[in-house]
């Protein structure tokens, strides 16, 4: 399937779940939050929560600011 | 109140549940690197600071909040960068998400210019946060009316600027911001606009309960010196607060007895 994730166009098979896609792309679990299509998923989702074909998927984590 | 005096404020900062000895809130925006900010943050005695939440780099960990987290610092997410209400409320339910503190800094900003609180958004955003049992700390134009509308939507605390963010122009309007502190019951945090240590020490003694700041450190000349400063400055203000400053004159009045 084709989603986006962080703006980025990716290609990861078909059924792929929230904690997939962050362990596909090597993101660490620790410290990241995760919106599907402007929604939030809640951590313990992430195992079942199946991102759709064409998903925009935002990881954000804590950075310098303020 | 003799002989026990150890020469630092009374009480502590109580910011709904979550209770701080230090009056110093610090921004990490700023600093050229992690270390010069460790030393800042380790010289101005803060318990809470803030982070702004951003698309992660892929493939790498986030350095500042492991920073914190060996600092054993409490974090304070911001919403810098919203507009409007609803991407302030996704971006403090992200940070719930990510850094498990209901504590949010919520900032809604009206344009990049001036970066001015946008009152109607940060009020619909503070509602719907406090609402959904976020910890809300809101920042606000120095407008008496509005922090007592943020107050009333069930904000944890009002967080007035003393000019806009990054200026260093100081406290523009000192009467509104003890008009604020007037009115407040819950804490009021002067943020944005500090430039020095006197700034700090101008919002403690019109009644401020704690100061946010961040660039008037991060981007000083030596910013752990003048976290030091901010430190001091906070402290001397709030104790000079609690002492009962003398009523201004207009005519001398002698300190020495007459001849």
């Amino acid at each position: 399937m084709h989603i986006h994730v962080n703006g980025e166009a990716r290609e990861l098979p078909d059924d792929t779940t929230v904690a997939g896609v962050l362990a596909a792309l090597e993101v660490p679990e620790r410290g990241v939050a995760v919106a599907v299509d402007g929604v939030v998923v809640r951590r313990a989702e992430w195992p079942a929560a199946v991102v759709g074909d064409g998903a925009h998927v935002e990881i954000l984590t804590a950075v310098q600011g303020g | 109140m003799t002989g026990d005096f150890a020469g630092e404020p009374a009480g502590v900062l109580a910011i709904g549940d979550h209770k701080f000895t230090s009056r110093l809130v610090i921004g990490t925006g700023g600093a050229a690197n992690l270390d010069i900010l460790e030393r800042a943050l380790t010289a101005s005695g803060t318990e809470l600071t803030t982070v702004a939440m951003r698309r992660a780099d892929l493939g790498s960990g986030s350095g500042v909040l492991d920073l914190l987290r060996r600092l054993g610092i409490a974090l304070l997410p911001n919403t810098a960068g919203c507009r409007t209400a609803a991407e302030a409320v996704l971006t403090a339910q992200l940070a719930r998400e990510a850094l498990g503190t209901d504590l949010v800094k919520l900032e809604v900003h009206a344009d990049d210019r001036t970066l001015l609180p946008d009152p109607i958004e940060t009020v619909d955003a503070a509602q719907q946060l406090a609402d959904e049992g976020f910890t809300v700390l809101a920042y606000t134009n120095d407008d008496p009316v509005t922090a007592l509308r943020l107050e009333e939507a069930g904000c944890a605390a009002v967080m007035p600027l003393g000019s806009p963010i990054g200026t260093g122009l100081g406290i523009r309007n000192p009467h509104n911001i003890e008009l604020i502190v007037a009115r407040a019951s819950v804490p009021v945090i002067l943020d944005a606009g500090i430039g020095t240590a006197s700034d700090a020490t101008l919002a403690m003694e019109l009644g401020c309960d704690a100061v946010l700041l961040s660039t008037a450190v991060t981007r000083a000349q030596d910013p752990e010196r003048m976290a030091a400063a901010m430190r001091a400055g906070v402290t001397a203000g709030r104790l000079a607060r609690e002492a009962g400053r003398i009523p201004q004159r207009f005519w001398a009045q002698a300190s020495s007895p007459p001849r």
